[in-house]
């Protein structure tokens, strides 16, 4: 929270990607591939918030962590500690990821591109990058076979871009059809929670369309931090404010206390 | 797979000419500098890299583990990593005719893993998360672990992992020697490290300075330690 108590962006952000994932698991849909950082922060929230809530599971082979502090490495011990099942790397990424058992993935990345692909792997040229991110970890898989992926990142002109620089992680691929003819099982970029707003992709098109902006949010506040011609859903809808229980919780999973 | 604090060392040092991995970052905490350098800037000299995704590197080293020539999965279909990637191949399935991609198997030269204890005989007990450290010894054709401690009876341990004897090459004991992580039950992972680490790394005369006085002018991992070692302040002497 910012020092005026009203939530910051990032606030609102990750409150919306709990939601989301509070939704997934109402309707059965409550094993969820997290990474570290924003995803695990709201992944960790929704756990604290919802009932049915969903299942953590981690890149190191933990599946069912229930963290009592943010973990800061996939490798942290209180991932290992609160597990229902530790398995090893081998055997999280075939018999869980690539066997169909994961319904959410939960990413980020340094650049989105308007079809859902995601960059983690460098800005710039692959042979003389402008710079040199940590590289593709386990989201192309993850991006393949989870039921469906929800993106959080914050929106701006140089991460939301026409095309990605490097493809490390496949959204729409270059666009309808691309994922049944590359053999990709599960469904893609579902929905990307942003710190403006919610985009989600058009049916016919696969391009990534504002659904939602966050309360104060404008269309222009969109539109100058995004780098292609974006558009709005016609029934443009607004997301509810956050409430005190939901910051309230956010600040005790970031400190650590919440049990 | 994920090189990260200890590799960033090696690099900045000049010591690396070749780095396979899939994910090369400070976890919880952003970039590892050094390997940046070398890539963005090819100091202290240029290096080599050949990438993949986790999945692509735990195939590759289960099919070095299992004696086949390759691993197969369902990735790198669409990505740009098939593009730069050598060792996949996308291979048609003889039985159903999807399309996989099929990855050369790794077998290191040497290996060389922490793990939390050992007993006479060599034979080593790994517990906790234990990732990808099997497939590791076990597609080695050298294996080494570094153990927390030797006991005369290795007690069972739920979920613990027992690589015998006559796979490892040599045992060795050394104490906290997966430092700056951790070996469960044993040590906590230092995550002061992690963050000095980004602040020591990202200038290259105090990379230079720390690697000299921490690394190259201690005699051992047990000496290292000390020189690093928490004030009673609390903050580190010496970094």
């Amino acid at each position: 929270m910012a020092s005026d108590g009203k939530p910051t962006a990032d606030d609102v952000m990750i409150v919306n990607a709990a939601r989301a994932l509070g939704d997934l698991a109402r309707v059965g849909r409550a094993t969820c591939f997290v990474g570290i950082g924003l995803p695990s922060t709201a992944a960790n929230l929704a756990r604290k918030l919802y009932d049915p809530a969903p299942v953590l599971i981690y890149e190191s082979g933990c599946i069912g962590s229930k963290p009592t502090r943010l973990p800061l490495s996939i490798g942290d011990g209180e991932l290992g500690d609160t597990a229902d099942a530790v398995v090893s790397v081998p055997e999280i990424f075939t018999y869980w990821l690539q066997a169909g058992r994961i319904d959410v993935g939960f990413l980020g990345g340094a650049q989105l591109d308007r079809l859902g692909n995601i960059n983690s792997t460098v800005i710039g040229s692959y042979h003389a990058p402008k710079t040199r991110l940590p590289g593709a970890g386990g989201a192309p898989e993850i991006a393949a076979a989870a039921g469906r992926v929800v993106v959080v990142m914050r929106q701006t002109r140089r991460a939301f871009v026409e095309r990605c620089d490097f493809r490390t992680s496949v959204g729409f691929g270059d666009g309808p059809g691309d994922r049944e003819t590359l053999g990709l099982t599960g469904g893609g970029t579902g929905l990307v929670i942003t710190d403006l707003g919610i985009l989600e992709p058009d049916p016919g098109t696969c391009e990534l369309v504002m659904t939602c902006l966050h309360p104060g949010v404008s269309r222009e506040q969109c539109l100058d931090n995004t780098g292609w011609a974006l558009r709005f859903a016609d029934d443009l809808g607004c997301t509810m404010q956050a409430t005190d229980e939901e910051l309230e919780m956010l600040h005790r999973v970031r400190s650590g206390v919440a049990s | 797979m994920t090189p990260d604090v200890i590799f960033d060392q090696l690099i900045g040092a000049g010591r690396v000419s070749k780095l396979t991995f899939s994910w090369g970052g400070n976890p919880g905490v952003g970039s590892l500098h050094r390997f940046r350098d070398a890539v963005e800037n090819a100091w202290p000299r240029a290096i080599e890299i050949e990438e993949h995704s986790h999945a692509g590197m735990a195939a590759r080293y289960s099919a070095g583990a299992s004696g086949l020539p390759f691993g197969t999965l369902r990735g790198y279909r669409g990505t740009d990593l098939l593009q730069f990637a050598e060792n996949v191949r996308l291979i048609d399935c003889p039985f159903t005719g999807q399309k996989l991609a099929a990855v050369r198997a790794i077998n290191p030269d040497v290996s060389i893993v922490h793990a939390q204890r050992a007993d006479r005989e060599g034979n080593v007990q790994i517990w906790g998360i234990i990732g990808i450290q099997k497939e590791a010894i076990l597609s080695a054709k050298v294996a080494i672990a570094t153990v927390e401690e030797i006991v005369d009876r290795l007690e069972p341990v739920p979920g613990a992992v027992v690589l015998p004897a006559w796979v490892m090459s040599a045992v060795a004991c050394v104490p906290n020697g997966a430092h700056p992580s951790f070996a469960m039950g044993y040590s906590h992972r230092d995550n002061d490290f992690y963050r000095d680490w980004d602040r020591i790394s990202s200038d290259r005369a105090a990379f230079e300075q720390w690697i000299e006085r921490h690394v190259i002018g201690t005699p051992d991992h047990s000496a290292f330690l000390d020189s690093i070692s928490m004030t009673a302040s609390g903050g580190r002497s010496g970094i």
